[in-house]
């Protein structure tokens, strides 16, 4: 595990370091451009920055009005308010007209930590996921987010990417032949008696859960499902297939997000159990973030705990 | 209270607000100092509550629109007699219900739950009409920051305010010239305030966020409108009170670390001691309950 970096840093700096290569995209921000860290993008590129003040919803629509002439509008806040208090001007000025608009979520889940339930974004994946046509990103790590990054500054369309608060542990870059694509799994540990499947900040926990139950002789597969949607679904079927039970993992409430995603997913093709680690249909609460995450569930032992049970579901 | 007394309670507030913003590593400061004296006398000397019955379904209301300044809100209640000012030792902790944004079913006083800029006003608007339906004569405040107020929401609660000839509705804004990315004359810029709430409808007062006798005639003013909403734009200054927060963006939601602690505590308790004898009561005596509150060394960040 070599670098420690929040994914809203290794994205910001990402922005920045390609700004000049990409003299269409255009950067919005609503009064969090710190803490989005789409002011590197802004230091460097002041004339393509715009700050639309505390409106998240008139940024949707000042973005979706950018993209019609030709410029790629990256918008930012918090992941609350940019896919929350925006969803409606998302769907129908930015997805629906498929215009060229990225919206960025920051200190998306329970990790906000303090902030409280107001501010912990839990239902990001699940409402990004509903609008037709829109792409669900939500790197784990600094290396896979600069990758993602640079993927999305080079797809066209509507999509939305979740960045992190915390900083975190990277885990592709150790992977021989990592690769990131849009649309991909990747598969992080192999593994035959059962698949988690993880996105976010959850991997690293998949990660560690994975070498906790080797050691009890328990086969855990981890696939870093980086892309939600759309949902790679060969990877999961063959997961499915080879291992016959799931548990799915995500920083987020377990309805419509990732694990509902691998439902349907394999409930119409390929039926096994599976057990959404997550949010359980609750609100976030304040606290020290690795706090909170413990307070839910969220972590390590929590998937173990996931693992277990779907392996008892499994004949 | 008198205004001596007003400010010797404000005093008091800003030091528990920095105790607790300290002690949780996190929380807004800036926007809470700028607000105290404007909370301090409304919840002491205008609001009509009585802190053992906070449910009283007749009781003035209070809506935080600005939700994240709690260290401002939190401290006024306490210090108003809704919880002990030892509850305050929970804010923002997975240990309590101090919640870092304003919360209204484990919080006693808080009348709603805010946080997400631009929706408290619309909340109160909605208490105001309740108000109006029903025949009663409470009335409803809310507060918003002057970066808040860039919200949409903001100005359809505001039509619709006056739409409901809404005179039981008062809010404040805490005009303290930044937020978070800068000023907010740079940011988004928003003057002419006056006239803007002028042509929305609303009785429009203007005042100094820190000058008591200021205040006072700002909501008696508001209290007299007839046949519509009134709004106090109040100048202030963000960070008030500590030296090194003042008129700084900075310390928009920044915890300081102890070295800052300590020299905001030193500033805070010699102010209060000031402003004790200035109020004619004994210093000791009036700083004994809040120091015992505080962090010592050993807690905090
Ligand atoms: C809808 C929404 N967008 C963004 C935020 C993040 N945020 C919290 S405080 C703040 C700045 C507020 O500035 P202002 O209203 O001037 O507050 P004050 O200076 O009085 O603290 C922002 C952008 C939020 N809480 N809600």
């Amino acid at each position: 595990m070599s670098e420690t970096i929040a994914t809203r840093a290794a994205y910001g700096e990402t922005m920045a370091a390609l700004a000049k290569d990409y003299p269409d995209v255009v950067v919005l921000d609503a009064d969090l451009s710190g803490s989005t860290m789409s002011k590197k993008f802004a230091d460097v590129c002041p004339e393509r920055f715009f700050n639309i003040g505390i409106a998240e919803a008139n940024m949707a629509g000042i973005a979706a009005g950018l993209a019609t002439c030709g410029k790629h509008p990256f918008l930012h806040s918090f992941a609350m308010f940019a896919t929350g208090r925006a969803w409606e001007q998302v769907r129908n000025s930015i997805a629906y007209p498929r215009l060229n608009v990225k919206v960025i979520g920051s200190h998306g889940g329970l990790s906000v930590g303090e902030d409280g339930a107001t501010h912990q974004c839990l239902e990001d994946y699940a409402i990004m996921r509903a609008i037709p046509g829109m792409l669900v990103v939500s790197p784990c790590d600094g290396p896979s987010m600069r990758l993602a990054t640079k993927a999305l500054l080079n797809y066209e369309g509507p999509a939305y990417m979740r960045l992190g608060r915390l900083a975190v542990e990277s885990v592709t870059d150790e992977i021989p032949g990592y690769r990131f694509e849009l649309g991909r799994g990747f598969q992080l540990r192999e593994g035959g008696d059962v698949t988690v499947i993880a996105t976010g900040m959850m991997v690293q926990e998949a990660v560690k859960a994975s070498d906790t139950l080797k050691a009890q002789g328990v086969s855990v597969r981890v696939i870093d499902m980086a892309t939600i949607k759309p949902l790679d679904e060969e990877i999961v079927l063959k997961a499915a297939r080879e291992t016959g039970a799931i548990v799915t993992s995500e920083e987020a409430t377990v309805l419509g997000g990732l694990g509902s995603a691998v439902c349907e997913c394999v409930a119409a093709s390929c039926p096994v159990p599976v057990v959404r680690h997550g949010v359980q249909d609750q609100f976030g609460r304040s606290g020290a973030a690795k706090q909170v995450l413990a307070a839910y569930g969220l972590t390590a032992d929590g998937i173990i705990n996931s693992v277990h049970k779907v392996l008892a579901m499994k004949r | 209270m008198t205004h001596p007394e007003l400010a010797l309670t404000a005093a008091k507030a800003r030091l528990l607000g920095l105790d607790m913003v300290y002690r949780a590593a996190s929380g807004h400061p800036g926007g809470s100092f700028s607000a105290m004296d404007l909370l301090t006398a409304l919840y002491q000397n205008v609001m009509r509550i009585d802190p053992k019955n906070p449910q009283d379904p007749g009781r003035d209301r209070f809506v935080l629109s600005k939700g994240h300044c709690t260290p401002a809100l939190y401290p006024t209640l306490a210090l108003r007699g809704y919880f002990p000012l030892k509850d305050l030792q929970q804010f923002r902790s997975i240990h309590g219900q101090m919640s870092g944004h304003a919360e209204m079913h484990n919080i006693k006083g808080v009348d709603m739950s805010t946080g997400s800029l631009g929706q408290g006003i619309s909340a109160a608007v909605g208490m105001a009409l309740a108000g109006k339906m029903d025949g009663r004569s409470y009335r409803v405040y809310t507060m918003l920051g002057d970066g808040e107020i860039e919200e949409g929401q903001v100005w359809e609660a505001a039509m619709s305010a006056a739409k409901f000839k809404l005179d039981n509705l008062c809010a404040i804004v805490d005009i303290n010239g930044l937020q978070i990315d800068g000023r907010t004359a740079d940011v988004m810029p928003s003057e002419p305030l006056d006239q803007k709430w002028a042509a929305f409808g609303w009785h429009v007062i203007l005042c100094d966020g820190h000058d008591y006798d200021a205040i006072e005639d700002a909501y008696t003013q508001a209290q007299s409108a007839c046949g519509k909403p009134s709004v106090i734009l109040a100048h202030t200054v963000k960070g008030k009170g500590v030296s090194y927060m003042e008129h700084s963006a900075g310390w928009h939601g920044k915890a300081p670390n102890a070295q800052q602690y300590h020299q905001g505590r030193e500033e805070l308790t010699g102010q209060i001691a000031q402003l004790a004898r200035q109020a004619g009561r004994d210093p000791q005596a009036e700083l004994a309950p809040v120091l015992a509150v505080l962090c010592d060394d050993k807690e905090g960040n």
